[in-house]
């Protein structure tokens, strides 16, 4: 299959059935990707396909035809600084999601209030508690 | 110099008497107050790779050739394997070995809660392994079951023997108080579910095993499995790098490593052995359910004069019986105390120490408590706290303790009350509630730090501590720079590796900054003075009269003004080594870490819904290293505590002992949208008598006293008395229906 990652073109072999996510982790090697649950309730797998961020885990692999963007895709984007500044990560294991939804948001509302960042990141679980720098990073993004 | 001392070493609350060989600990602490960049805001150092999705997890290591593993687990909430056999599930495809009972360590032949491990099976891929769990054939010897605590106290089937403490005369001062207030408590089942999930990959090269885990202990790995093994330490290298969270779960290195290093010695191939989420509800260790019978007698001034309880620790088939008296006893003055404690064996799963474990059970009890007494007595809540300060802990006096300075920065926000009441309507009530935190936090020796100074004026701090996701990397880095007088980002720090650096101790019990901190003080320290002699040789000056300032080295008659890189220049590939030991703990003193949190909320009288609004907090852990991670630290701590007080709820069937709530959809975490606005106080002020830092942990306090407070403001805003955790809307609806039939005087909002 082919599939196209972060502006690039890749032929993988890969099983029916197989998940996004455990595509992207094994054969592609970007691990920024994490699986938390397998099962769609963290978040923390979270990708964009064409810009709308998609829980990778419960994706096959197979069934994607959009453009993939991973962290790995987003290492630039100013989120990142706005993270680190914000204290926004602790462990950082649902980090990368957070950031990847959160790029998704900003994209498409550049200036998000503080509810509509509750609303719209509210399905990346965070369990060290790190939501409210989360959300002064997002309010902040461009500073 | 290193010295023998006999001393009580303290994780957890859990205490022994040990022999311990200590460094001294000559350094005078640092005047209060923020320094240069100690007590001052910091991001951390390895916040950019955690962001990017650089970081490499434990569940992001593949080496080449590796195999996975799926854990076969009891369907049973008690049962023995009759007869196993793995024959059809060998032959299966990508299938390399299979362990049964007895042939890891964890692996039992007797499964003592649904979900056990009995045995294992490793294949090419994960798929492969658990497909090949369903071809094992096993047969059962159903035992029998006990689920109830209260059933098994009865019974006298206990993890450990009971705990009994008693000073004064509890009766007689009970038969002599003007007021007595008693409660039952009921706490429950509390799921750590880190986001990484528990894992270990394990390789065999030559005779020495490298493990790889997520793990809150690298040291206690590499001593268990080297244990377990017959392996000596050094043989066993441990690893992890970036963790993703433990809050207590990952203190040791349980089934999954041992599974994963003997099928990783019978296949010659690394392996890996990783709990799904569900496994991880079910098996990975929890915070036990409580059951708690508190009484309270008190003069009609306020005057506490007896407290006593009894403390049913549900403990399920392994783990061990926290200090859930603990706050009872310690809290408050009180002459007359008398506790005993059971620990439950029970055939459900394990107890791990979970962020303060024993103390928010217990705190949660009391500091309900003591609302209903002040309640009774028409007392002001945060006065009767006041009234009945404590000055010693039982006769030991406290190293240091400004809960008295707690309060008063608590204070302006306790004062919001009539305001916050004011905003009630006939359905929405609102309250505000308080709660005191007492809990342990001074960390122990030994723990150790190594400093490099390189010719280009850069240093690197090298100890074998794990940074679980707190920010202690940037503390000691902190530390360190300070202690130097240089910039920040001259300091690197090497942690994770037990053959990388020397021993540091565990990242559970709020004490990794105040045990591994001092250390890396004393190993700057060490450096700098190396430093300066070769500068007083360099510019031919007294070594007294020189100093480091932000990274230039200067003297006090202001002849030498040079960039420590220019001094360090001469060092070609020589390179400096400071070392450093962590100091003693004051003897005859009790370490403690105090707080106060209050809690705004506002309840749904009609549909029980609960909405914490506010929690304004004010902790007193010594001095503050990094104020902007430690502020990072109380909200985390208190969002967490939201989860256990309001929504999170492990349920298990009542008839089979089967957990039903598995999944993250089903055990119900706090999400961005459950967090209210968070206010954050230090006293900062240094604990004089504890290390040359004087500081102390603070990744548990914050989660110890929100529970009581919400259920204290739930009281202030409806009049209800809650009595369990979680408060779910049905037990709101239940507290609130017997609060109208109590009819209760002096509900101040329901009114």
């Amino acid at each position: 299959m082919k599939l196209t990652v972060n502006g690039g073109e890749h032929v993988v072999d890969a099983p029916v059935g197989t998940s996004l996510a455990s595509l992207l982790r094994n054969e592609l090697g970007l691990t920024g990707t994490k699986i938390a649950c397998n099962e769609g309730h963290c978040g923390a797998c979270t990708v964009q396909i064409d810009g709308v961020p998609t829980l990778s885990c419960i994706t096959l692999a197979h069934s994607v035809r959009g453009e993939v963007t991973t962290i790995e895709g987003l290492r630039d984007h100013p989120l990142i600084e706005a993270f680190v500044r914000a204290d926004a990560v602790q462990c950082g294991f649902c980090t990368p999601g957070q950031v990847v939804s959160a790029a998704a948001l900003v994209a498409a509302n550049p200036a998000p209030t503080a509810d509509e960042i509750r609303h719209r990141m509210a399905g990346n679980i965070c369990r060290c508690g790190t939501y409210p720098r989360i959300e002064e990073a997002i309010l902040h993004w461009r500073d | 110099m290193a010295r023998l001392i006999r001393t009580e070493k303290e994780v957890e609350g859990r205490f022994e008497e040990v022999w311990l060989v200590v460094e001294e600990d000559p350094l005078t602490q640092w005047p209060a107050g923020p320094l240069t960049l100690v007590g001052r805001d910091a991001t951390r150092q390895d916040a950019p790779e955690r962001v990017r999705g650089e970081a490499r997890f434990t569940a992001d290591i593949q080496l080449p050739g590796m195999l996975h593993t799926a854990v076969l687990r009891s369907p049973h909430a008690h049962a023995r394997v009759q007869r196993i056999d793995f024959t059809k599930a060998l032959a299966l495809p990508g299938v390399r070995a299979a362990l049964g009972p007895g042939e890891a360590k964890g692996l039992e032949e007797e499964a003592g809660f649904a979900g056990a491990p009995v045995a294992a099976v490793a294949a090419d891929t994960f798929e492969q392994a658990q497909a090949a769990l369903a071809a094992v054939e096993i047969e059962w010897e159903q035992l029998e079951v006990v689920l109830d605590p209260e059933e098994a106290v009865a019974r006298e089937l206990f993890t450990a023997p009971s705990a009994r403490y008693a000073r004064g005369d509890f009766e007689r001062a009970l038969a002599e108080a003007d007021v007595v207030v008693e409660g039952t408590y009921r706490t429950s089942v509390v799921l750590h579910n880190s986001m990484e999930t528990h894992q270990a990959v394990c390789e065999w090269v030559g005779e020495t095993l490298n493990v790889y885990i997520s793990t809150q202990y690298i040291w206690g790995v590499r001593d268990a499995v080297a244990k377990e093994l017959g392996m000596p330490g050094d043989k066993v290298r441990v690893v992890c790098e970036y963790m993703g969270g433990g809050f207590g779960s990952k203190n040791g290195p349980d089934e999954y490593t041992f599974v994963a290093a003997e099928l990783a010695k019978r296949t010659g191939r690394p392996v890996r052995c990783a709990l799904t989420r569900r496994e991880e509800n079910t098996a990975a260790g929890n915070r036990n359910a409580t059951l708690q019978r508190l009484t309270v007698g008190a003069k009609s001034d306020g005057t506490i004069v007896a407290l006593g309880g009894e403390f049913v620790n549900a403990v399920g088939w392994s783990g061990w019986s926290a200090m859930t008296e603990g706050p009872t006893q310690m809290l408050y003055a009180c002459e007359n105390v008398r506790t005993v404690r059971h620990g439950a064996k029970i055939n459900t799963p394990p107890m791990k120490a979970f962020r303060a474990p024993g103390f928010v059970e217990g705190t949660f009890s009391l500091e309900c408590l003591i609302d209903e007494l002040a309640e009774k007595l028409e007392l002001d809540p945060l006065e009767l706290r006041r009234r009945n300060y404590a000055d010693s802990n039982d006769g030991t006096p406290f190293s240091s303790k400004n809960l008295m300075q707690c309060y008063e920065l608590a204070q302006k926000h306790w004062d919001r009350r009539d305001e916050v009441r004011a905003r009630s309507t006939d359905t929405w009530k609102h309250g505000v509630g308080m709660a005191s935190q007492i809990w342990f936090g001074g960390g122990g020796p030994p723990s150790y730090a190594w400093i490099r100074a390189t010719s280009d004026g850069r240093f690197t701090v090298v100890t074998a501590m794990q940074d679980i996701g707190t920010g202690t990397r940037t503390a000691m880095a902190l530390i360190a720079a300070e202690e130097l007088g240089v910039p920040l980002d001259r300091v690197e720090v090497v942690l994770g590796d037990s053959a990388r650096g020397p021993y540091a101790t565990l990242s559970a019990g709020s004490s990794t900054t105040p045990s591994v901190g001092p250390a890396v003080r004393a190993a700057a320290a060490d450096a700098k003075r190396q430093i300066l002699e070769i500068a007083a040789q360099r510019y031919d000056t007294e070594e007294r009269v020189l100093d480091i300032k932000d990274g230039i080295v200067i003297s006090a008659d202001g002849n030498v003004s040079t960039p420590l890189e220019s001094l360090l220049e001469i060092l070609g590939d020589a390179q400096i080594l400071g070392k450093g030991g962590r100091g003693p703990n004051p003897t005859g003193m009790s370490v403690l870490t105090f707080g106060v949190q209050v809690v705004e909320v506002a309840v749904d009288v009609e549909t029980g819904e609960i909405r914490v609004e506010r929690v304004a907090a004010a902790h007193d852990v010594g001095r503050i290293i990094n104020a902007l991670g430690a502020r990072s630290q109380v909200e985390g701590g208190i969002i967490q505590g939201i989860g256990h007080t309001l929504s999170e709820q492990r349920l298990m069937d009542p008839e089979t002992g089967r957990i039903l709530t598995t999944t993250l959809d089903a055990y119900r975490m706090p999400t961005i949208a459950d967090v209210p606005e968070i206010v954050c106080e230090f006293v900062d002020a240094p604990d004089e008598h504890l290390t040359n830092l004087g500081s102390k942990g603070l990744g548990e306090p914050p989660i110890v006293p929100l529970a009581a407070a919400i259920a204290n403001a739930i009281r202030d805003a409806t009049g209800a008395d809650v009595h369990e955790l979680p408060i779910s809307r049905e037990e709101m609806l239940r507290a609130l229906d017997a609060a109208k039939k109590k009819e209760k005087r002096g509900a101040p909002a329901a009114v």
